[in-house]
């Protein structure tokens, strides 16, 4: 699939944790992709990309679960994903899980299909958005597997610059870790504890007043801890502050 | 070798050589730095970035740089190479109010005494700078040894403009390094220097606390 | 002395550190420093995606072609006149160092910097043997003097600040007081050593690297203690891993551009020292009979495995621990073994088995910041997986302990997030029960309280994204 063409169906991949703790955030991304003129499609049999069993070790399970994904979306079109980590997961690892298997030809077509939300936004679909929000200072925090898997970096930000009264204050430790890492928050709290303790603060630092992201894992990690320690600023899905700013809520 | 280590070689490499073999890649392309008329700018402004002095001097004038030099540093003792051609050219200039001349002239276990505790300076050649990281190539010699550069608090080192190169890549290829490597060579880019203790800059933890570049331009040229 | 049985103990020592806000403000504040020096090193993407692409081919295929650069490196050596020792494990590398002092009748050594070594506890080996080492690299002295262990491959005394090493000093250097003068210090370290490099009977050193076609050494420092060790006293055992070969001369200088300014942030270290041999006939310094012992230590079982080989590449310039975000806040002592940060949670369990340091690979989020900075594209997320998987349910023999974190309560409960999200239908049911009850669970219960400890409980959506895509008349095929 070439990013320059421009296709009219897309399937969305709505992620487990955007499914059961974040619905509205998947909704806003088919809303923002449906808004292009899209015929956007969500199969209903789709689960889980597999990170968390692969993540643990556990290559058969994640291997099981990827192969239902592999089959939920058959059609030619681009996967559109809501997360960089679920998106850098079937974009870059699904071909070493299925090597040796007789799905891996099927699961590197399947990779290639595979846009992170907002990289699609800008580079396939080149949309333009209009800001009808009240002015409000935002800050931005890239995961770790959409900067680094995903490769996504650029793409977010160009969409928020798009907004003509959200001003963005960049965070010095924008690119570091907030200590999410799935298990890892489970299995080394403290550790974990600690380095969400200082991404809140630095957030805090920053002056915003909301920090967005493109991954719900680090959004339930940052904002929990900044509930907790009832920090003055709010965490919301790129999608749906997006919808936000285009419907002037 | 005993016997023992004989069969620890030989099990180490039957493990390597029983491994799955992997294929050699390719080395992709890349091309060192090029500074062109910039060479010398850049070679002065890196090594003054690392705490070194350059002084850009002619081949008649640098004993009478060096002079006074030390004489502004308050060396009181210099250890030098005799058989070296600048060597000569050292003591045929020195003067009776420079710093005391030390000849390194016999093995370091007859010198230890004077090479540790004594030297205050020593001066020795290089054999051509490196513009990219303002390095020194020294290539000690019988005549000239390797802890010339190294044991006494300031190090001197001439070196002539003609030889600056661009980069350590183009020095080895150039020089024929890989068919002629002494004993010692080394590449010198400032004068001792740690940063062990909370990343605190401080010089001169073991070498030299200063090194001191005397440029060599042509004959001719504006001291 | 005999190695002692270590286990890694990553959550109790982290718990150590984490609640000692001085280490930590320590860590925090090197780490910033230096990873801001390597990025302005780095400044140029183009320049740092060619060179390393360049840094990564060469270490590559020196792997390759190990055994061949091996036999290559051995034979130019012996040329050279170097002696060259093998050894398969830190027992047999100690008593061949042991040997050569020996032989040499040397009983006082003076140390340049070198992480092998610590691999091997030589220190503590030849102390138990009558004789003397002295640490010469002033943050390894420092070390030496406070009976502790490097927390950092580079920088030993990384986790120390002044005031600790200030009185250290005035309690162990004779005529110093207490001074945090970072110059004075620098300067009682100098007098303190200058004697003992002129005594010392032989040297000790590590190797950066070592060139097969010539039979050099090349190692690389800031202080000069590498030199004077490896120039001054009659011997030089060299001591190094066998996977630092490079074939050519001509590949050190990519390299070269690569290693300090990953780790220092320096365009190059004051020094680059290459040895071909020991003092020839007229020559009047550098020691007369120099060593190399090439140590093994798993080496050869890690090579085995040609994906977990990659761990083999490092040129040890500690980027990745630089950048670490959990290093940076734990320090290098939670690791327990001698290589901390990410190339020690991929290294260590591979050297000391994953049923000892098995919780190594766990102590990451995968965040990917080390392979974003290694200098030879070392791809260590991916390695830490493998390791992870290992664990569970081994390949082959490839990591010694493999399957030991097998229990019977993972593979159960991985088996039924298997069943759960392989089966459209049951996840189904599964979502909408969270959805009504999910949010029910007390956020003291077992799993969530340590999560809750320092956020909320997060809260389950009453109908999922499935449920809505539906509602709002998204098509589903």
């Amino acid at each position: 699939m070439s990013a320059s063409i421009r296709p009219d169906s897309v399937y969305f991949f709505g992620t487990c944790l955007i499914d059961l703790f974040y619905p509205e955030a998947g909704l806003a991304g088919m809303e923002l992709l449906r808004r292009e003129g899209l015929k956007v499609v969500f199969p209903q049999k789709q689960t889980c990309c597999g990170q968390p069993a692969r993540n643990n070790g556990h290559q058969d399970e994640a291997r099981a679960v990827a192969r239902l994904q592999l089959d939920a979306f058959p059609e030619d079109w681009p996967i559109v994903v809501p997360s960089g980590s679920c998106a850098g997961m079937m974009k870059t690892h699904y071909a070493e899980l299925f090597e040796n298997t007789p799905d891996h030809a099927r699961a590197v077509a399947f990779s290639a299909r595979v846009f992170e939300l907002t990289e699609f936004l800008v580079d396939v679909l080149k949309v333009r958005l209009v800001d009808k929000g009240r002015p409000v200072t935002i800050t931005w925090h890239p995961s770790c597997h959409s900067q680094r898997e995903a490769k996504v970096v650029d793409q977010p930000k160009a969409l928020l610059g798009q907004l003509a009264n959200v001003t963005l204050v960049e965070n010095p430790r924008e690119t570091e870790c907030c200590g999410f890492g799935g298990a890892f928050a489970v299995r080394q709290p403290e550790v974990s504890a600690a380095m969400v303790t200082d991404k809140v603060a630095s957030i805090e630092a920053t002056g915003a007043s909301r920090v967005i992201s493109g991954d719900c894992g680090c959004l339930m990690n940052i904002t929990g801890a900044a509930e907790k320690s009832r920090k003055p600023f709010s965490g919301t899905h790129i999608a749906q502050f997006l919808m936000e700013r285009c419907h002037g809520r | 070798m005993t016997d023992a280590n004989a069969s620890a070689r030989d099990r180490i490499l039957a493990r390597l050589k029983s491994a799955p073999k992997r294929p050699a890649p390719p080395r992709p392309d890349w091309t060192p730095p090029a500074f062109g008329s910039e060479r010398k700018a850049r070679f002065k402004a890196m090594l003054e970035a690392s705490h070194a002095e350059v002084h850009e001097v002619t081949d008649e004038s640098w004993p009478e740089r060096l002079l006074s030099i030390l004489g502004n540093k308050g060396a009181r003792t210099l250890l030098y190479a005799p058989a070296t051609e600048a060597g000569r050219r050292l003591s045929d200039a020195w003067s009776d109010g420079g710093p005391a001349l030390l000849a390194y002239d016999r093995s370091v276990e007859d010198l230890k005494e004077v090479l540790v505790h004594q030297a205050d300076a020593a001066l020795t050649t290089a054999r051509g700078g490196i513009a990219q990281t303002g390095s020194l190539v020294l290539w000690p010699t019988p005549d000239e040894p390797r802890l010339m550069s190294l044991l006494p608090p300031i190090h001197v080192a001439l070196v002539n403009e003609a030889d600056l190169t661009d980069s350590l890549a183009e020095t080895i290829r150039a020089q024929g390094w890989a068919t002629a490597m002494p004993t010692n060579a080394l590449l010198v880019s400032g004068p001792s220097k740690t940063a062990d203790i909370e990343q605190t800059l401080a010089y001169g933890v073991h070498g030299p606390k200063e090194l001191v570049v005397l440029l060599v331009g042509p004959e001719g040229a504006r001291p | 002395m005999a190695a002692e049985a270590r286990v890694s103990d990553f959550t109790g020592k982290a718990h150590v550190a984490l609640n000692d806000p001085k280490l930590r403000a320590n860590f925090r504040r090197a780490m910033d420093g230096l990873m801001t020096k390597r990025a302005a090193q780095f400044a140029d993407p183009e320049e740092w995606a060619t060179l390393r692409a360049r840094g990564a081919a060469i270490r590559a295929d020196a792997l390759a072609r190990l055994p061949e650069l091996l036999e290559r490196l051995e034979a130019n050596l012996t040329r050279n006149g170097v002696t060259v020792h093998w050894a398969e494990s830190t027992e047999e590398a100690n008593a061949i160092v042991l040997g050569i002092l020996r032989e040499a009748g040397a009983t006082r050594v003076i140390k340049g910097k070198s992480m092998v070594t610590e691999e091997m506890h030589l220190n503590a080996f030849l102390e138990a043997n009558g004789v003397i080492p002295v640490e010469s690299d002033l943050g390894e002295y420092i070390i030496q003097l406070a009976g502790e262990a490097p927390s950092h491959i580079v920088m030993p005394c990384i986790h120390m600040n002044k005031g600790e090493i200030a009185e250290l000093f005035a309690d162990k250097i004779e005529g110093l007081g207490y001074t945090e003068n970072v110059d004075e210090l620098t300067a009682a370290a100098r007098r303190a050593l200058r004697g003992r490099f002129a005594d010392a009977q032989a040297g000790i050193s590590g190797v950066n690297f070592a060139i097969a076609e010539t039979g050099s050494l090349v190692l690389i420092e800031n202080e000069g203690n590498g030199r004077l060790s490896t120039t001054l006293p009659p011997v030089h055992i060299a001591v190094t891993g066998i996977e630092k070969v490079i074939e050519r001369l001509e590949d050190v200088a990519p390299l070269l551009s690569l290693l300090p300014r990953s780790a220092t942030g320096q365009p190059i270290t004051t020094y680059v020292n290459m040895i071909s041999g020991p003092r020839k006939p007229g020559e009047k310094d550098g020691p007369r009979e120099v060593h190399l012992v090439l140590l093994d230590n798993g080496r050869s079982k890690v090579y085995g495995d040609t994906q977990l080989a990659d761990t083999l590449r490092c040129i040890r310039c500690a980027a990745c621990m630089n950048h670490c975000p959990v290093y940076t806040r734990v320090g290098g002592h939670t690791y327990t073994f001698t290589y901390p940060g990410p190339i020690g949670k991929i290294l260590t369990p591979q050297l000391e088995g994953l049923d000892c340091a098995g919780d190594q690979p766990h102590a990451s989020t995968l965040c990917g910041a080390c392979a974003e900075v290694c200098p030879v594209q070392i791809p260590i997320p991916d390695l830490l997986a493998r390791l992870r998987t290992e664990a569970v349910k081994p390949s082959s023999d490839a990591v010694k302990g493999g399957g030991s974190s097998a229990t019977l309560a993972d593979s159960l409960g991985w088996a039924g997030w298997k069943a759960l999200y392989s089966s459209p239908a049951l996840y189904g049911l599964a979502s909408r029960a969270l959805g009504w009850f999910g949010n029910l669970m007390p956020a003291s219960a077992p799993m969530l309280r340590t999560w809750t400890a320092v956020r909320t409980k997060p809260k389950f959506a009453a109908k999922s994204l499935h449920q809505l895509a539906r509602e709002k008349g998204f098509s589903h095929d």
